[in-house]
Parts: C-alpha cells; sequence; structure tokens
C-alpha cells in the first residue's frame, strides 16, 4: 500500500501569546506514515498534541520543524496549497463553525464552488455527497435547525464534495450525544469501506478505536503507543500511566484477570469481550 | 421575546416575485424609489400606489406582514406627517401661536406620510419575496463591476451571507447566556432603562468572545475547504435572467418613465 501521509521529525512550536511566557511546544518530533485507505484512531488526553497533529496534515499549521508531506507534496509549499487540502479534508468538533451557509446543499456546495468546478458538476457532487453521508432528503433545509448528529453529516459532506482522499475528523464526536456520536462514526466506517478514503479519527474516547485498522496514542508531542487496536489496548498499565482509560471491555477483562479468571485481554468488542467471558465461566 | 426579530425575512414561495431574479428585483426597486420620489401630484401617487398594491397582489405577501414592517419607523412617519403639518407657510386655514396649518402643508404632510410609508413597504416586498443568499448573490454580480475600482465586492457579499447565517445561531446563544444569567440571579426585567442597559453587559461580554472564537474557527474552515476569495469561484446555482425578468424590467422602466412624464407635464 502507498502513503498518502508523512511526517518527518514533524516540530510544532506554538509562540508566547503574552511577553514573558514561554512558548508553548506542541509537538517534538514525530515520525508517522499513514497508508492509503487505512483507519487511523489518535488517542490522547489533552494537550498531548494530537489536534496540533492533525492540523499539520493540511498545512493549516506548518512545521517550525521537520516536515510533512501529503501524497509526496511538501505542505511547505505554496504552489501545492489547494491541492493539499483538496486532498485532506477536514472536520472540526463544532459543526456550527463550520457551516457557511444557511441552506444545506449551498454549504456542501461550498468546497467545489471553491475549487472552481462546473456549475453541473457541482450539482452532481452535492448530490452525491448528501447521498454518501444519508442526508438527501434535507437539501433545501436550514443546517440551524438540524441535529448535532446531522450538523456534523453536513459538515462530512462539505469536506466529501472536494473528493477528498483522506478525511481528518479533528474531535468531530466530541460535541455530540451518543446517538450522534454512532451517526458520524458509521458515516465514517462507511466512507471508508466504501470509497476508499482514508479516514484519521482524532478522539479521547476509547471506544470509538475499537473498529480501527490501527492506534496512534500521543502523549507530551510525541508517539507514546502505535499498533493495531488489540496490541495497544492490552497495554492497559502504560495506557493509565498516560492519562488514559481504556475501552470498558478491555476494563471488565482486566478486573476479572486480576480476580484469578483466564481471560484474553484483547476481546475488544462487546461481543468478543461477553463470548471470552462466557467462555472462562464454563 | 428575542424571536420576533424579523431582520431580512424571507417567507418562501413560488410566485413570479419569488422566481424573478434577484437582479431584476433590485433594480425594479431602485426604479420605484426614483417613481417616488419624482412622484407630485394626486395622479402619480396614484400610480405609485397602484403599482405598489399590483406587487403586493403579485408576491401574496399578506397585507399583515407588510403594515409589521411599517411598526419600527412608526414614530419617523408620524413625527414627519406632525412636522410638515404645522410647520409649512402657506394659505393658512388655522393658526394658533406658532402652529398653523396651510394648505400646502396639509398636501405636503399626506404627501411625505404616503411616500415613506410605499418606500418602507415596496422594500419590504425585496426581503419577503427574495432569500437572502439569493439577494447577497444579485448585490455581488450587480456591483461587479465596481471590482474594477478595487471595492471588495466579493468580500462584502460573503461577509452580509455569513452575517446572515450566524443570526439564528447568536441569537440561540443570546439565550443561553440570558438563561444561565438568570439561573444564577440575574434580573433583566425591573428597574429603570439604565438598568435593563447595565443588565445586559454580563451578556454581551460573553457572548462578543464566543463570536470571535466562532469567527476564528469558521474562517480554518473556510480555509480547510480551499477557500480563498472570489477569484476563480463557481456557483451552484448562478443566477439567469429568464424572460420574465426582461418583461419586468420594461415594465417598471416604462411605469417610471410615465411617472417622470407625467410630473413634467403637471399632471
Amino acid at each position: 500500500m502507498s502513503t498518502i501521509l508523512q511526517t518527518e521529525n514533524l516540530q510544532y512550536i506554538y509562540p508566547a501569546v503574552e511577553e514573558g511566557e514561554g512558548a508553548t511546544v506542541a509537538l517534538r518530533g514525530v515520525d508517522l506514515k499513514i497508508e492509503k485507505g487505512s483507519f487511523v484512531v489518535i488517542l490522547g488526553h489533552n494537550g498531548s498534541g494530537k489536534s496540533t497533529l492533525s492540523k499539520t496534515f493540511n498545512a493549516i499549521l506548518l512545521p517550525s520543524a521537520g516536515s510533512v508531506y501529503v501524497e509526496g507534496m511538501n505542505t511547505d509549499d505554496e504552489e501545492h496549497l489547494l491541492d493539499i487540502r483538496r486532498r485532506v479534508g477536514m472536520v472540526f468538533q463544532n459543526p456550527d463553525n463550520q457551516i457557511v451557509s444557511n441552506v444545506v446543499e449551498e454549504d456542501v456546495a461550498f468546497a467545489p464552488e471553491n475549487l472552481g468546478v462546473p456549475t453541473a458538476e457541482i450539482r452532481q457532487r452535492v448530490d452525491r455527497a448528501l447521498d454518501a453521508v444519508g442526508m438527501v432528503e434535507f437539501a433545501q433545509h436550514a443546517p440551524h435547525l438540524l441535529s448535532g448528529g446531522q450538523k456534523q453529516r453536513i459538515a462530512i459532506a462539505g469536506v466529501i464534495a472536494m473528493e477528498p482522499d483522506c478525511i481528518v475528523l479533528d474531535e468531530a464526536t466530541a460535541m455530540l450525544d451518543p446517538t450522534g456520536r454512532r451517526e458520524v462514526l458509521s458515516t465514517a466506517h462507511w466512507l471508508n469501506r466504501e470509497k476508499g478514503i482514508t479516514v484519521v479519527l482524532i478522539t479521547h474516547h476509547m471506544n470509538e478505536a475499537e473498529d480501527a485498522d490501527r492506534v496512534i496514542v500521543m502523549d507530551d508531542g510525541k508517539i507514546a503507543m502505535d499498533g493495531a487496536p488489540k496490541e495497544v489496548f492490552v497495554r492497559v498499565e502504560e495506557l493509565r500511566s498516560l492519562g488514559l482509560t481504556v475501552p470498558d471491555t478491555v476494563d471488565l477483562l482486566d478486573r476479572l484477570r486480576r480476580d484469578g479468571l483466564d481471560l484474553p485481554l484483547d476481546a475488544l468488542t462487546v461481543d468478543a469481550c461477553a463470548d471470552a467471558v462466557a467462555e472462562a465461566l464454563r | 421575546m428575542l424571536k420576533d426579530i424579523t431582520l431580512g425575512q424571507y417567507f418562501p414561495g413560488d410566485t413570479i416575485a419569488h422566481r424573478l431574479d434577484p437582479r431584476t428585483k433590485l433594480l425594479l426597486v431602485v426604479l420605484y424609489i426614483v417613481g417616488l420620489f419624482c412622484a407630485d401630484s394626486g395622479l402619480t401617487y396614484g400610480v405609485m400606489i397602484a403599482v405598489f398594491l399590483t406587487c403586493a397582489r403579485i408576491s401574496k405577501v399578506g397585507a399583515k406582514a407588510l403594515v409589521r414592517g411599517l411598526k419600527p419607523v412608526l414614530l419617523i412617519i408620524i413625527f414627519t406627517g406632525i412636522l410638515n403639518l404645522f410647520f409649512t407657510p402657506g394659505d393658512y386655514l388655522f393658526q394658533f401661536g406658532v402652529l398653523h396649518i396651510s394648505r400646502q402643508g396639509i398636501k405636503l404632510a399626506v404627501q411625505m406620510v404616503l411616500r415613506i410609508m410605499l418606500l418602507i413597504m415596496g422594500t419590504f416586498l425585496l426581503t419577503y419575496t427574495t432569500s437572502p443568499i439569493r439577494l447577497t448573490d444579485g448585490l455581488e454580480r450587480l456591483l461587479g463591476g465596481l471590482k474594477k475600482l478595487h471595492v471588495p465586492v466579493h468580500e462584502l457579499a460573503m461577509m452580509m451571507s455569513i452575517a446572515l447565517r450566524f443570526i439564528p445561531t447568536l441569537i440561540e446563544e443570546t439565550d443561553k447566556i440570558m438563561s444561565a444569567q438568570k439561573a444564577r440571579g440575574a434580573d433583566f426585567e425591573s428597574g429603570n432603562l439604565f438598568h435593563k442597559a447595565k443588565a445586559l453587559i454580563p451578556i454581551l461580554v460573553p457572548l462578543f468572545i464566543s463570536a470571535f472564537r466562532r469567527a476564528d474557527e469558521l474562517a480554518v474552515a473556510m480555509e480547510c475547504r480551499c477557500y480563498h476569495g472570489g477569484e476563480g469561484r463557481t456557483k451552484l446555482n448562478p443566477l439567469k435572467y429568464a424572460a420574465r425578468d426582461y418583461w419586468a424590467l420594461a415594465c417598471g422602466a416604462a411605469v417610471t418613465a410615465g411617472v417622470i412624464v407625467l410630473g413634467r407635464f403637471g399632471f
């Protein structure tokens, strides 16, 4: 598989806001390669640098040192700016603050309009994008009357209309209720599975990482752990020391193991966990 | 209480008035205003009133909605009427100290009041039948020529449509802040005007701070979606003149020309 995103010794420093204050170092040398078509979850507690990392992926932030490549293009290169942003779409936390227009379809059309796509093709792209997130019947609605999950799906549709190769969801589920969170997650998984779009999901909800291909744990501006969910989540003590909770299933298995039951730690999904417990109790 | 703000209110519909190109409607409003200011006699005012009533009829906007539009300017209308009525010199019909009513005064007062009412209700017809997006699109295209004079037409139109987009969001937020303050014992209802104004400060401060934060996030989100100014932008729903637009413009121009000519010949 080819690499879509690559960082080399990536560092980022936020300059001091006020005089006398020190600058904040957000990223201290990140080396990362993300495969095309994969579903990657980046975890970390507040201030671990995960959000900063995501903003370097489409040149919203430029590295203080080191470099970021999107399909071989350096994000430092002004010439490729629009091309990079078109390929790597971003969805942010607050859906209200990323919707531009007061009609849903006009908002979805915003990115293709900016890219100068011909009118007839914009129409097709908007219809396809709304279909992909299951919001076709809301095309003429006013966004502020929709639920949080629906608004976030509109925001995703707005990104899909650029026909990107990669979508970065920067804590896009953080402000949603459980229903909305499920809507957004299943949309992201569907896009990854059916359309082959690379998804980078940034979150602090452990459960959202269960179905990922790969989990990256950030701590203090560096990559602390990197691997498949089953490899990462069995390192329970290490995760806890980084200020992260483990998924509920792993937590349960861990407690039962301490009580002397013979259980595997890597039964991540609820079903697998239930089976493992039933097996052990037999 | 915040819910009844009728800023740029739009009544969706499917009449000819709704389907006309927003540029046509803007031009018609300009013609209508010119006509109103040229009208100077019973006959010409009659024509303008007829024009207004026809337009209102065509756009199927209720009389109630139109009259409601007059409410904010009621004071100005009354004030203008009284000033003109009592302070216009001419053939006095009635005199009491400095106050006097003249024949010319009555005519002028009636004219001015009618003019303001028709002006406001006429422009309201425009916002009632045109969605804010189409209105800003229309303005952007109409004023497009000014770009050559380095007037940031696209940027202004973009600002206007974003402002309109955020009105409901900010109203919702204001309601939330007010509830939060009320829950902690803030009092917005009692006291005189000065006290009430002072009670608004703890609402306005957080509202402003959050508006700036929103603006910041929106700017990043727009950049992420490849926004780079108006250059090379295309449109999902581009504006197109149809036959009805030419007819409407021709009618509008004819009526205004008629009113001017009638005025010239002293009718």
